[in-house]
C-alpha cells in the first residue's frame, strides 16, 4: 500500500553541532550568568536579613529592659508619722490632704541614710498611697513597701549609669534592699513624666480604639465602593475619574489627610480634640483606597466561570454578588483589609496634626476621650530627655511590633480560612 | 475543489482513485482480451487473461485496505466520505467484472474445438459495448461526472436487447443443429457474461452519481433487467 | 427524496425561533440576519470555524450576552411564541427556563449538594429540606452522578473529576427544571471518555428538555444531534437534518468545513 507521506524539499543546511567547542563555550557562559544571578539573589537576601537581624537585636536588646524595674524595700512607720484620717472614710481625695510625698521621704531618709528620698523615684509616694487605698488598716501599722527607684538607681543596675548612681546602688545592695523585677506597671500605666513609672497601656488602648474605628468605617466603604465599581458602575468617564482618583488617593502622603482631618473633623465640625474618634476616621481616610483597590482586585480574580455559572441558573446580579463574587473574594479583600490596617496602626504624622500628641496620663475612657496612640507614644518618648526614656521607647517599639505580627497573622490565618479553590 | 488542510488526505484520496483506475483499465483488458482470443480463437491469449485475473483480486483487497484505514484515520465527510465509499464499493463491482471476462476466456478453448460453430456477428459488439460502459464508467468517476454516470447507465438497454436477440438466436440455432448443443450453451453463457458486466458497469455508475451529487438516482433512469430472469 | 428516518425528524414543534437576529459588539456585527427555530424533540447543534458567531449567538437565546455592555441585539426570538427581549421578560426567570452549561466545568466552590440545591434555592423552587433532598437527588440522577456521589454530597464540587465536573454543571442546570438547555462545547475540556458519557447523557435527556449545542468536534455534532447548523462569519450557512448535513451539504462553505477544506 503506498504509503502517504510528504518530504519538504529543504534546502541542504549543516546539521547544528551540539557538541561543538563553540556550543560548549556559550553553555560555560549560560551557566556562568545562571550562578552569578542567583549569587546576586542571596546577596541581597542575606544583606536585608542583616538589617533584619541588626533591628531585631538592639531592639530586643534594648526593649527587653524597658519591662524592669528596680525596686527598693522602705519600712513607714505610720505610728511615727500619724495621719490623721479616719480609716473607715480613706479615699484618693482625703489622702490629698496628707503630705504623703513627705512622708514618703522622711521614711526613705530614715531608712537609707540622708539623701535617702533621692534614691527613690519621685512617684514612689503613688506607691504607697495606692497601698493605703487598698488596705486602709495600714495607717495603724508599721508596713514595708516595694518602692520605685529613682532613675539613677534604675539604670546603675541595669549597669548603665554615672559613677555616684553605682555607688549608691552598691550601698543599697549591701543592705539588701534593692531588687530588680518585671515591671508589670509598664504594661497597665499611661504616660508619665518620670520614666520609672511610665506604662503603654494607655497608648495600647488609644491604638485598639483608633484602629476600631477605622476599621468600622472604611471596611464597608471601602468593600461597598470596590463592589460597586467592579459589579455594577457602568464604564464611563465618571467612573474612571473615580477609579483614577482613588488609585491616587493611596498614594497620597499621610500628613495631608492630618491637614484634611484638622480642617474637616476639627474645625468645621468641631469634634473632640485628640480623640480616637477623630483619629480613626482621619486613618480611615487613608485606609479605604487601600481597601478599595485590594478588593477590586481580590473581585477581578473570581474567575468569570462562576459569575456566568450563577447568572446561568437565574441568579440575580445581587445575589451574584452576595452568594459567589464576595464569599470567594473576601480573603484577598481581608489581607488588603489588614495590610491598611497595619499601615495605619504605624501612622504617625497625620495623627500629630489633629492633636493627638498631647501629654495623657490616663488611658481614654471612650473614643471621645483625648488619646495617644502608640507610634505617637514613641515618637513622643523618643524626644525625652531623660536617659531612662530609652529604654521604654525600646519596649514600646517592642509591644507595637508584636501588635503589628499579631495582626499580620490574623490576615494569614483568615486568608486560609475562607480561601477556596475553584 | 480546495485542497484539504491536512495534504496527506488529498494524497489518499489520489492514490484511491489511481488504484480504482488501474483495477478498472485492467478489468476492461480482460474482457477485451478474453473477446479477442473468441475472435481469433487464440487459446494462449486467453490462458494470459485467466492467469492475469487475480493481479485485479489483489488491487480490490488493496482498496479495501486503504478504505477502512482512510475511513479510520482521516473520518472523511460529506463528499469525501461519498467518494470513499463509492471507491469501496466500485472496486468489488470491478472485481467481478474481471472475473467475468475471465470466465468468458475459460470458456474459449471450449467454443474454439469446434471449427463448425459460426460465431455470430452480434457478439463482439455486444462486447464493444460494454466494454466502452466499464470505460466511461471509471471515466466519470475518475472525473466525478454525474451526467456521464446516466449516459452509461442508459446504454445498459442496448447490451439487454443485444443479450435477448443473441438469446433468441442461439436457442433457434441450438433446435436445428443438436450436435451443436454443448458450444452453443458456452456461447450462451459468453453472451450472458457481457451482459452481466454491462449490469455491473451501471452499478459502477451509479454509485458515480451518487459520489458526485450525494443523490440517489431516481428509479426511473435505472438500465430495466433484460427478459429472462436466469442470471 | 427524504428516507423515512428524515421524514420523522421534520421539524415540528419548534421550541424556540430566532427571526432576522442580528448582534452587534460595539460597531462590530457579530451575527448577521440568522433565522432559526430550535426544536423541542430533536438536539441541535451549532458548528462553524472559531469566531463564526455560533457561541455568540448561543448566548442570545438566553440573553448571557447582556453582561457584555457593548453587546446589541436585533430582530426577535421567542421562546413559545412569546418574545424574550421583550421589556416584560425577566431576565431572571429567562436564565432559569432556559439553562446553560458552559465550556470549562464551573461548579461552585460549594458541596455537591450545595451547587445542586443553589438553583431551586433562589427561585424558591422547594420550601423543606426533604423536598430539596428529592430535588438533588433526581437531578444527581438524570445527570447520572448520583451513584458517584451519593455517599459523598457533602465534599466539595471541585473535588471531581473534570467529566464529574461537568455532569454535576448539567445536574446544576436541570435542577431548577428548565425547558431548554443550552450547551456552549461541554466536552472541549475532557478526555474521550468522559466525553462519551456526556454525549449518552444528551442523549437521554432529548425530548425532555430543548437541546442545543455548541461543538467544536464535528463528529460530536454528528454523534449527538439530529439537526445542525453550520455557521461562518457570522451567518447561518446551512441548517437541516444532520444525517443530510454531512453525507451531502448543500452549501459549498459547509461541504469545504466539514471535509476539512476550509481556509
Amino acid at each position: 500500500m503506498n504509503a502517504p507521506s510528504t518530504t519538504l524539499a529543504s534546502p541542504t543546511r549543516n546539521p547544528t553541532d551540539w557538541k561543538g567547542a563553540a556550543m560548549q563555550k556559550r553553555i560555560a557562559a549560560r551557566y556562568a550568568a545562571e550562578r552569578r544571578f542567583r549569587l546576586l539573589g542571596m546577596g541581597a537576601v542575606l544583606l536585608s536579613a542583616g538589617f533584619l537581624a541588626f533591628l531585631l537585636f538592639t531592639m530586643i536588646g534594648n526593649g527587653a529592659r524597658g519591662f524592669t524595674r528596680t525596686e527598693i524595700a522602705l519600712q513607714i512607720d505610720f505610728q511615727t508619722a500619724p495621719i490623721l484620717i479616719d480609716p473607715a472614710t480613706v479615699n484618693a481625695q482625703s489622702l490629698a490632704g496628707a503630705n504623703l510625698q513627705a512622708i514618703t521621704a522622711q521614711a526613705a531618709d530614715k531608712a537609707l541614710g540622708a539623701g535617702g528620698d533621692a534614691l527613690i523615684s519621685p512617684n514612689a509616694w503613688l506607691t504607697v498611697r495606692d497601698a493605703i487605698l487598698d488596705n486602709p488598716k495600714v495607717l495603724s501599722q508599721k508596713i514595708t513597701l516595694s518602692l520605685p527607684a529613682s532613675t539613677g538607681i534604675d539604670l546603675a543596675a541595669k549597669g548603665d549609669a554615672s559613677e555616684t548612681d553605682e555607688a549608691a546602688y552598691a550601698r543599697l545592695q549591701q543592705s539588701g534592699v534593692v531588687s530588680t523585677g518585671f515591671n508589670s506597671a509598664f504594661l497597665s500605666a499611661s504616660d508619665a513624666t518620670d520614666p520609672t513609672q511610665v506604662g503603654i497601656w494607655g497608648a495600647f488602648k488609644g491604638s485598639l480604639l483608633t484602629m476600631l474605628v477605622t476599621l468600622l468605617l472604611s471596611f464597608p466603604i471601602g468593600v461597598a465602593t470596590a463592589l460597586y465599581l467592579e459589579e455594577y458602575a457602568p464604564k464611563a468617564w465618571w467612573t474612571d475619574i473615580i477609579e483614577v482618583s482613588i488609585n491616587n488617593l493611596a498614594a497620597v502622603p499621610s500628613i495631608i489627610f492630618g491637614l484634611l482631618g484638622l480642617a474637616i473633623f476639627l474645625n468645621l465640625l468641631d469634634f473632640p480634640r485628640s480623640a480616637a474618634l477623630v483619629g480613626g476616621m482621619t486613618l480611615a481616610l487613608m485606609t479605604m483606597p487601600v481597601i478599595v483597590i485590594a478588593g477590586r482586585n481580590a473581585i477581578k480574580a473570581v474567575p468569570p466561570s462562576i459569575r456566568d455559572a450563577a447568572l446561568g441558573v437565574g441568579a440575580s446580579p445581587v445575589q451574584v454578588v452576595f452568594h459567589h463574587v464576595l464569599p470567594l473574594a473576601l480573603p484577598g479583600i481581608l489581607t488588603g483589609t489588614i495590610i491598611g490596617m497595619a499601615r495605619a496602626l504605624g501612622e504617625t504624622a497625620p495623627l500629630l496634626m489633629i492633636g493627638m500628641r498631647a501629654f495623657i496620663a490616663t488611658p481614654p475612657g471612650g473614643i471621645t476621650d483625648p488619646a495617644t496612640v502608640l507610634p505617637v507614644q514613641i515618637f513622643l518618648w523618643s524626644d525625652e530627655v531623660s536617659k531612662g526614656f530609652i529604654e521604654k521607647t525600646s519596649a514600646a517599639i517592642i509591644v507595637l511590633l508584636a501588635f503589628l505580627l499579631a495582626m499580620n497573622g490574623l490576615a494569614i490565618y483568615l486568608r486560609n480560612k475562607f480561601e477556596k479553590r475553584w | 475543489m480546495v485542497e484539504h488542510t491536512v495534504k496527506a488526505f488529498d494524497q489518499d484520496i489520489d492514490t484511491l482513485r489511481g488504484l480504482i483506475a488501474e483495477m478498472g483499465g485492467r478489468a476492461e483488458a480482460s474482457l477485451d482480451n478474453a473477446m479477442m482470443a473468441l475472435l481469433r480463437r487464440d487459446k494462449n491469449m486467453a490462458r494470459q487473461v485467466v492467469l492475469d485475473d487475480p493481479k485485479i483480486d489483489a488491487l480490490e483487497e488493496q482498496v479495501e485496505r486503504l478504505v477502512v484505514q482512510t475511513i479510520a484515520l482521516r473520518a472523511p465527510m460529506a463528499n469525501d466520505l461519498r467518494e470513499v465509499v463509492a471507491a469501496l464499493k466500485i472496486a468489488g463491482v470491478v472485481e467481478r467484472i474481471g472475473d467475468y471476462g475471465k470466465n468468458i476466456a475459460k470458456r474459449v478453448p471450449l467454443i474454439v474445438e469446434n471449427r463448425k460453430l459460426e460465431l455470430m456477428s452480434l457478439l463482439p459488439s455486444m462486447g464493444q459495448i460494454a466494454g466502452e460502459m466499464v470505460h466511461d464508467a471509471l471515466n466519470a468517476f475518475a472525473a466525478r461526472d454525474a451526467d456521464l454516470a446516466i449516459a452509461v447507465i442508459e446504454r445498459d438497454k442496448v447490451v439487454d436487447d443485444f443479450y435477448n436477440s443473441i438469446f433468441r438466436t442461439l436457442l433457434t440455432y441450438m433446435a436445428e443443429n443438436p450436435k451443436m448443443i454443448s458450444e452453443s450453451a458456452h456461447l450462451l453463457f459468453v453472451a450472458k457474461n457481457i451482459e452481466r458486466i454491462g449490469d455491473h458497469a451501471t452499478n459502477v455508475a451509479e454509485m458515480v452519481y451518487y459520489a458526485a451529487t450525494g443523490q440517489y438516482l431516481p428509479d426511473r433512469e435505472r438500465g430495466e433487467a433484460p427478459e429472462d430472469a436466469g442470471k | 427524496m427524504l428516507t423515512e428516518e428524515q421524514q420523522a425528524l421534520k421539524p415540528n414543534n419548534p421550541k424556540m425561533t430566532a427571526r432576522d437576529v442580528n448582534v452587534f459588539y460595539g460597531a462590530k456585527q457579530a451575527i448577521n440576519k440568522v433565522s432559526i427555530d430550535v426544536d423541542m424533540d430533536n438536539v441541535t447543534a451549532f458548528i462553524g470555524p472559531s469566531g463564526c458567531g455560533k457561541s455568540t449567538f448561543l448566548r442570545t437565546l438566553n440573553r448571557m450576552n447582556d453582561t457584555v455592555a457593548s453587546a446589541r441585539v436585533e430582530g426577535e426570538i421567542t421562546l413559545d411564541g412569546e418574545n424574550i427581549y421583550a421589556p416584560s421578560m425577566d431576565v431572571v426567570q429567562l436564565r432559569a427556563r432556559v439553562g446553560m452549561v458552559f465550556q470549562k466545568p464551573n461548579p461552585f466552590p460549594k458541596s455537591i449538594y450545595e451547587n445542586i440545591a443553589y438553583g431551586p434555592r433562589i427561585h424558591g423552587l422547594a420550601s423543606a429540606k426533604a423536598d430539596m433532598d428529592v430535588i438533588v437527588e433526581k437531578s444527581l440522577r438524570r445527570a447520572g452522578l448520583w451513584e458517584e456521589v451519593k455517599d459523598r454530597l457533602n465534599e466539595s464540587g471541585t473535588a471531581l473529576s473534570g467529566g464529574q465536573q461537568q455532569r454535576l454543571c448539567i445536574g446544576r442546570a436541570i435542577a431548577v427544571e428548565p425547558e431548554v438547555i443550552l450547551m456552549d462545547e461541554p466536552c472541549s475540556a475532557l478526555d474521550p471518555i468522559a466525553t462519551a458519557k456526556i454525549e449518552e447523557l444528551i442523549h437521554e435527556l432529548r425530548g425532555r428538555y430543548a437541546i442545543v449545542i455548541v461543538t467544536h468536534n464535528m463528529q460530536q455534532a454528528a454523534r449527538v444531534s439530529q439537526r445542525t447548523a453550520f455557521f461562518h462569519l457570522g451567518t447561518l450557512v446551512e441548517y437541516g437534518v444532520t444525517s443530510d448535513i454531512f453525507t451531502n451539504p448543500k452549501a459549498d462553505r459547509t461541504r469545504d468545513y466539514i471535509t476539512g477544506r476550509y481556509g
